[in-house]
């Protein structure tokens, strides 16, 4: 019998949700530990919506006139910036929370559309450099598997302060996905439940990040350019002082952006969103005179929440200079497919739902180490797959930035964008949609 | 012999100049005023001479090299060396021989707080005392105090072996002290001679490491968190 013809009232406070979580506290003593970004719903760029050309401005042919969507990034003072193709990027992910050939995909599929893959908190394989064109190396309070050869093997350097998922945190990787293979590249006993550290062992603060971003660029003889990533939070700030310390870009990671594996606390109730972070770090870069200079610019690339073309371009219309993908990635790979649906169910989750990727059973073979559940996953075709919807992303923001009468991507601006929310509006800062109001910004 | 002066040439010279392929022999550097990252990034069986007071990350990710600071160093000395040998003839600032791999940190003074930070494999001896926060989270490698080392030693300790001549003001969450064997009587003695101190009874040092309690999240645990 359905619970609608009993008349019972569930509390707004105490719904099932809140109601389940006590219930599993009380009964195993420990916190939720989730893989994912926030859930819950979140002013996003869904609530912005494009001004396409009409009277006042004149639309692009949508097959005949150019639409550039190539990238340079780093060249503020790297001998090599990267040069992309499409300014969508993969976000870093280890080694240890994907299986290798997972990570091996990513590499195939960026280098196809000549974009960047991007190591995570557990070395680089000699699987992922193989495959990957473009090859971010991240350097991580953890340093696991952090080595000068592999330093000068990148093609950048991220140094990572924080991300969107867990800003203040660490990472943290299970037991059972602490494979002989992965415990070896982090050097830690097989099978323990690690966890990372938040803070760099060797600098704090922005005054010695600049000696470490030099030590990076003497050590690698000025040739790579170095990131800084940081996790939105007080991201006006983050991104000023980041630009202070010497980054050539700023990475700036929303809170709905992914983590293999976090207290679900931590994901929901920690940072802030990507809609609200984007415009802060733009206007840091603008004061600073850094902002999509070709001479001595500091480049920024946005993450979290990115799902389609036209977050793609509301990012960069916004300001942003290129978007990192994670989660959106991995379900491009085969990640929560709907023919492992009877699979997903088996261990309590279904497809679309499943962000147990702490846990190593991914059925899909991706978010493990479990060498049979990892060898139903074929790189090649996962490859192949991640570089379709790369294209996908590409297209449909040249499609919108046409509409907009733009021959570049980068020629999106704030002025082409209104809000549907009047929150969407004061944290993007561009009108509620047929008004002229940004709230927050003086007046009412 | 080779020499650079560090008034004189740019610093970016001097460790271009360090990365030169093929690079042999021995190389001085003379008056480093406390320069950061001097001598960063070796790669080459050769032995640098550095006369004078170090800043930040000398001797940084170190492979092969030996190093000699004739002074004191900053912070993150030989930070994440992979090989060769790092000798401090004075003190160290915190964080000496962060993450360092592999190969031989000798400290022949003090090392401030947090020395041996998140070690994966090095060998750190320090002649006097060590900082708090020593050997925090220290994955693997020997640090070796022949004096005294402060609060929080060996917090969050792996597989790393602690060896301390002097008093420990507190021990970290998981670390504790661990029997003498004949196997660590012989390990410690060769690590004193390999840092030059051969006049010490290895049997006067205790030795400390993990308690390996903490390898699995357990609702019991939470309090030493």
């Amino acid at each position: 019998m359905s619970t609608d013809t009993w008349g019972l009232r569930e509390s707004a406070t105490f719904d099932r949700g809140a109601i389940a979580a006590i219930q599993r506290a009380a009964e195993t003593g420990i916190y939720d530990i989730r893989g994912w970004g926030a859930k819950r719903a979140l002013p996003h760029f869904d609530d912005l919506l494009f001004l396409g050309a009409s009277m006042s401005r004149y639309p692009l042919e949508g097959y005949r006139e150019k639409c550039g969507t190539d990238v340079v990034l780093g060249g503020r003072n790297a001998k090599y910036p990267l040069h992309l193709d499409t300014p969508v990027t993969i976000a870093g992910m280890s080694f240890g929370a994907l299986s290798g050939r997972a990570k091996e995909a990513l590499g195939r599929g960026a280098s196809e559309v000549g974009t960047s893959t991007t190591t995570g908190d557990g070395g680089m394989t000699p699987e992922e450099r193989g495959q990957s064109k473009h090859l971010v190396y991240q350097y991580l309070p953890s340093r696991y598997g952090m080595n000068p050869d592999d330093l000068r093997k990148a093609d950048a350097i991220e140094v990572v302060l924080g991300q969107g998922a867990k800003p203040g945190g660490g990472g943290m990787l299970l037991g059972q996905k602490i494979s002989e293979r992965v415990a070896g590249m982090r050097t830690l006993p097989q099978g323990i439940d690690q966890r990372s550290a938040s803070r760099h062992p060797d600098w704090t603060g922005p005054d010695d990040l600049a000696i470490k971003i030099a030590e990076l660029r003497e050590i690698t003889d000025w040739e790579k350019p170095i990131y800084v990533k940081v996790g939105a939070t007080r991201t006006y700030y983050d991104t000023k002082l980041a630009v202070h310390s010497g980054a050539d870009v700023v990475v700036v990671d929303g809170m709905q952006g992914g983590t293999a594996a976090t207290q679900d606390v931590f994901i929901e109730h920690v940072g802030i969103p990507t809609l609200a972070a984007v415009p802060q770090a733009v206007q840091a870069l603008q004061e600073l005179g850094v902002h999509r200079q070709a001479e001595g610019g500091v480049q920024l690339i946005v993450s979290g929440g990115i799902r389609t073309g036209a977050d793609v371009a509301k990012a960069m219309a916004l300001g942003a200079d290129a978007v990192a993908i994670g989660t959106a990635a991995l379900i491009a790979l085969g990640d929560n497919d709907p023919k492992y649906a009877a699979e997903y169910e088996k261990i309590g989750s279904a497809a679309g739902f499943y962000d147990d990727f702490q846990d190593g059973r991914d059925p899909a073979g991706i978010t493990t180490q479990d060498p049979e559940l990892a060898a139903r996953f074929d790189p090649v075709e996962g490859g192949r797959r991640l570089a379709n919807y790369l294209r996908v992303l590409t297209m449909e923001a040249q499609t919108i930035a046409r509409a907009c009468g733009k021959a570049h991507l980068t020629h999106l601006e704030p002025e082409d964008l209104v809000a549907v929310t009047i929150e969407a509006a004061a944290m993007a800062r561009v009108p509620l949609a047929g008004t002229s109001w940004i709230p927050g910004q003086g007046g009412f | 012999m080779t020499t650079y002066d560090l008034t004189a040439t740019p610093l970016r010279e001097v460790n271009t100049a360090l990365h030169a392929p093929e690079l042999e022999g021995d190389i001085t550097i003379v008056n480093p005023f406390g320069a950061h990252n001097v001598a960063v990034g070796l790669n080459a069986p050769v032995k640098v001479t550095v006369e004078g007071h170090v800043g930040y990350y000398a001797a940084g990710m170190n492979q092969q090299a030996e190093i000699v600071i004739d002074g004191n160093a900053g912070t993150g000395v030989a930070e994440n060396m992979m090989s060769g040998t790092v000798v401090v003839k004075g003190n160290a600032s915190q964080s000496a021989g962060a993450t360092a791999h592999g190969g031989l940190l000798v400290v022949e003074g003090d090392a401030a707080a947090r020395c041996g930070i998140s070690m994966k494999g090095v060998d750190i001896v320090v002649g006097g005392n060590v900082g708090h926060s020593s050997a925090f989270m220290a994955q693997a490698g020997r640090l070796v105090v022949r004096g005294d080392a402060g609060d929080g030693l060996g917090d969050s300790i792996y597989e790393t072996r602690i060896y301390v001549r002097g008093t420990v003001a507190s021990l970290g969450a998981d670390c504790v002290a661990k029997e003498m064997g004949p196997e660590h009587l012989e390990e410690l003695t060769g690590l004193l001679k390999a840092a030059g101190f051969t006049e010490d009874d290895p049997a006067s040092y205790t030795r400390y490491g993990s308690a390996r309690s903490l390898y699995h999240f357990h609702v019991d645990n939470t309090g030493a968190y």
